[in-house]
């Protein structure tokens, strides 16, 4: 228990994607300007980065990992090593749970199609949801513990970009150089940010 | 052969991707540590670029409207895949040091956004040269980036000591804070470029 939430601090706090990792900055720096778009931006993030590292996970840990598929094969297949193409699986399956709940929801809940179904085209091309596919691998998590990372992984995403799109709300009343405003002093704030969030990292769990 | 050169200094200078269109940062922010490692993500970059422009101006004709985006990202992911085997093959420790950014070039919005806007409209050559002037102009931009994170971060360039042993490097630059205040001042500087002098 202590390890899994060990695993979602790491992933909102000491470890942020997009503080700590520069994953998904492109929608980052263009969704923040509106709070209420990066609410609807980060929850669809979160959803997402939750259920696609899971089943990348399982497909990994059941098919792509060296060895994995003695369990189909019997123990012929110990040499059979099928991570090469794991990059080009992960990104196929993350395209394609996309297009799935988009249009799930879209047929069964029309509230939720309303708030995220904008952003689901969005989310394909966002690096952080293919990133944490990869780091998945790196660390050798399990489907379950995979899971609950993509979702703490998400978290700490939406956080970040709803504390900047609140923290872009002062910005339009502010004054500054012309060349300043916009993506400059966006990612100044990032970068305040990011080092506020550094003090986090002593923290061991 | 004017037209070619106009889509690889476009892609170089004129419309570089960064800069003026705030694309592809991610890596950019993660990989400039150190000027090795910008130097083989900008080449990384560059080939995956040309490779996946090539392949999807000659397919052009035969790719359906409604499915393009992912054919182009099959397209994409497979050079991407074939640029981590040769890294892993011929520079292991290298293939280290970039972990998953290799991978994640497959989500950089600048090779996505070249196929999308430039190859599936355009000839074989000037795709290719499309894509060698995009590829260049990330590779610059991080390579900038990474000479001044290296230089002022740990005292180094290509890793042999350039900085006087007394001085103290701002290990500030090399971690996460200083990679987006770097960003954010040379994306200051372009603006300020490019508004000319109205400001």
């Amino acid at each position: 228990m202590s390890e899994l939430l060990g695993i979602i601090l790491a992933g909102v706090l000491t470890h942020n994607i997009l503080l700590t990792g520069f994953l998904g900055m492109c929608s980052f720096i263009a969704i923040s300007r509106d709070l209420r778009a990066s609410l609807g931006l980060g929850l669809a993030v979160t959803f997402v980065a939750t259920f696609t590292a899971g089943l990348n996970a399982l497909i990994y840990n059941y098919f792509l990992a060296p060895g994995a598929m003695v369990w189909l094969l019997g123990d012929s297949a110990r040499s059979i090593d099928l991570s090469f193409v794991s990059l080009i699986v992960f990104i196929a399956v993350i395209a394609g749970f996309v297009q799935v709940v988009e249009m799930v929801i879209q047929r069964w809940f029309p509230l939720l199609h309303g708030v995220l179904g904008i952003f689901l085209p969005l989310i394909t091309v966002n690096c952080a949801i293919l990133g944490v596919s990869l780091f998945m691998v790196i660390k050798g998590l399990t489907p379950f513990r995979a899971t609950v990372y993509g979702f703490a992984s998400g978290a700490g995403w939406a956080l970040a970009i709803i504390l900047m799109a609140a923290m872009r709300r002062r910005l339009d009343t502010s004054a500054m150089p012309r060349a300043f405003a916009g993506v400059p002093v966006t990612l100044l704030l990032t970068g305040l940010l990011a080092a506020a969030f550094s003090a986090f990292a002593g923290m061991e769990f | 052969m004017s037209r070619l050169r106009d889509a690889f200094l476009d892609g170089l200078w004129r419309e570089n991707p960064v800069f003026w269109q705030v694309l592809g940062i991610c890596s950019a922010l993660a990989v400039t540590t150190r000027v090795e490692n910008a130097l083989y993500m900008g080449a990384a970059v560059t080939v995956v670029a040309m490779g996946s422009n090539m392949m999807v101006s000659l397919l052009r004709r035969f790719i359906p409207r409604d499915v393009r985006l992912m054919v182009e990202m099959v397209i994409i992911a497979g050079f991407v895949a074939l640029f981590d085997l040769y890294l892993k093959a011929f520079s292991y420790p290298m293939s280290q040091q970039l972990g998953p950014y290799v991978g994640l070039i497959v989500t950089n919005c600048i090779i996505l956004g070249r196929t999308e806007a430039f190859a599936l409209k355009n000839g074989v050559m000037e795709s290719v040269a499309d894509g060698l002037g995009n590829g260049l102009g990330y590779s610059a931009v991080l390579v900038v980036i990474a000479v001044i994170r290296e230089v002022g971060g740990s005292g180094t360039f290509l890793g042999h000591q350039v900085l006087p042993a007394g001085a103290q490097p701002m290990r500030v630059l090399v971690a996460a804070p200083g990679a987006f205040i770097i960003m954010s001042l040379l994306a200051w500087a372009f603006q300020y470029m490019k508004e000319g002098r109205r400001v």
